[in-house]
């Protein structure tokens, strides 16, 4: 019998989507939850969000005892981890969206702004993209090369090479996932990609890393 | 390659129902907006939009059990707008599963409401309408009776004005000045549409799309009027858009997502396989 899913609920995004793609993916047991306790008892943790870095990582903190729970299921007992769009930006040390904002620091890096030269390159970056997966130990197996829905003006920039599983371009390369061990994130949204995203979270529900 | 360009169906409901219906054959029930975005969704297309245009309170409340109903089987960005005042309105949206809510006439009285908005969930969640109409002489000046583009002809005399109540009153406001003022506060796209071309088949304004996509930083979706895929190209090409939205080539079933998005790719435009 294979346990829940926790779907993190701290008042940011669309988690109804993310619920019913997961179920479309086949989990069957989806909790939508702000508890920690539903967090440490999870076969695998999601962290969804939209909008902006510093809204989400402080609602994220508001909750009593949420990130250690994360950390401690995560980082210690290394259940899968998925974190969509903002929920895959708040795992890096910092974010400069209106002002300097300290992240869950799992993965060492910065969010920033995307910075274009060209006008004709517009922000948002809001619409169907490449995922071009890089060779990854952890990545390869979840990451497949394929066209997602982006939308973000900003964007992960890590501290190391090796922890992003996949570029997409928009006036330059951006991170579109980045993964280590046990943690996948994503900068694209799977629950608006139809099929692709789709046959991700398939294999991220079957992922054993 | 780069963003693709999106091929936006839009759907009008009235009452929880679709005005103009989608003729998909294997639909159960055409007038049903759940069965119609679960066709697009198959279908490919990049983004759908709902426009609701129900004139009772009763009408509004049922566009919620739509968009509910929609999220739940529709794997694709879903944007609705008609009537859209306040971020309340916009929450309750959102909550449903809407991914974008679009603001129309309520932004033009105050522009305001799309800053609480975006302030509240974020700017990529704000489509702000921008709908036109092209005048004489400057703002408050008569109509232009023509539609459709032709960029040539009195160079650097092209005004539009915002119209509401579906482009029968003006309003005084210069439509690109207005369009700049939405971007600054804080809306994450532009739907730019032209009520001389709404419905005419004509083709977009490309000269109104383009004054206003090359005015702002963020993206543009262009519509009204569109009659054939070559207007869907020339949204972007000449009009400089991100996104084309089209209602009725797509609903009377006269061109498919695909054909679309094969056209664009065509022209060397990127868009979706």
């Amino acid at each position: 019998m294979p346990g829940h899913v926790a779907l993190i609920d701290y008042g940011a995004g669309n988690l109804q989507s993310v619920a019913n793609a997961l179920k479309a993916a086949g989990s069957h047991a989806v909790k939508v939850t702000s508890d920690p306790k539903v967090v440490l008892a999870a076969e695998r943790v999601v962290l969804p969000g939209v909008g902006a870095f510093a809204s989400c990582a402080k609602a994220l903190r508001a909750i009593p005892d949420m990130v250690a729970a994360m950390e401690r299921r995560v980082l210690d007992q290394g259940a899968p981890f998925l974190g969509i769009c903002v929920g895959m930006q708040l795992m890096a040390t910092r974010g400069v969206e209106h002002g300097v904002h300290k992240g869950l620091d799992w993965i060492g890096g910065e969010v920033l702004p995307i910075e274009v030269t060209d006008p004709k390159i517009k922000v948002p970056h809001m619409g169907w993209n490449d995922v071009a997966p890089m060779k990854h130990p952890d990545g390869a197996e979840l990451i497949e090369r394929g066209e997602a829905y982006f939308l973000h003006s900003y964007h992960f920039a890590t501290d190391e090479g090796r922890d992003i599983a996949a570029i997409t371009d928009h006036g330059g390369a951006i991170t579109a996932a980045v993964a280590r061990d046990n943690i996948l994130g994503v900068q694209f949204h799977p629950e608006k990609s139809q099929r692709y995203g789709i046959e991700l979270l398939e294999r991220w529900l079957e992922w054993k890393p | 390659m780069t963003v693709r360009v999106r091929v936006i169906p839009c759907l009008d409901v009235r009452d929880g129902r679709v005005v103009k219906g989608v003729n998909f054959v294997d639909l159960i029930d055409a007038g049903d907006p759940v069965e119609q975005a679960r066709a697009y969704d198959l279908a490919g297309a990049d983004e759908l939009c709902f426009l609701d245009i129900s004139a009772s309170h009763e009408g509004r409340g049922t566009l919620i059990d739509v968009v509910r109903r929609t999220a739940e089987v529709c794997f694709m960005p879903l944007t609705v707008g008609g009537g859209v005042r306040s971020a309340a309105d916009a929450r309750a949206l959102l909550l449903a599963g809407a991914d974008k809510v679009a603001v129309n006439s309520a932004a033009v009285s105050r522009p305001e409401v799309v800053a609480e908005i975006a302030e509240r969930f974020g700017s990529q969640c704000v489509v702000a309408s921008v709908d036109a109409r092209r005048v004489s002489g400057g703002i408050g000046g008569q109509l232009v009776d023509k539609a459709g583009d032709n960029p040539d002809q009195n160079p650097g005399e092209s005004r539009w004005e915002i119209f509401t109540h579906g482009g029968r009153q003006a309003t005084g406001i210069d439509a690109v000045e207005h369009a700049l003022r939405l971007a600054e506060m804080g809306a994450g796209e532009l739907l730019v549409t032209s009520m001389d071309g709404d419905g005419t088949k004509q083709g977009y304004d490309l000269e109104l799309t383009r004054t206003i996509a090359d005015a702002v930083g963020i993206p543009v979706i262009a519509s009204g009027g569109v009659g054939n895929l070559g207007h869907l190209v020339a949204g972007v090409t000449e009009g400089h858009a991100s996104a084309v939205l089209a209602a009725s080539i797509f609903h009377f079933g006269q061109h498919t997502i695909a054909e679309a998005h094969e056209a664009l790719r065509l022209a060397g435009l990127p868009a979706r396989s």
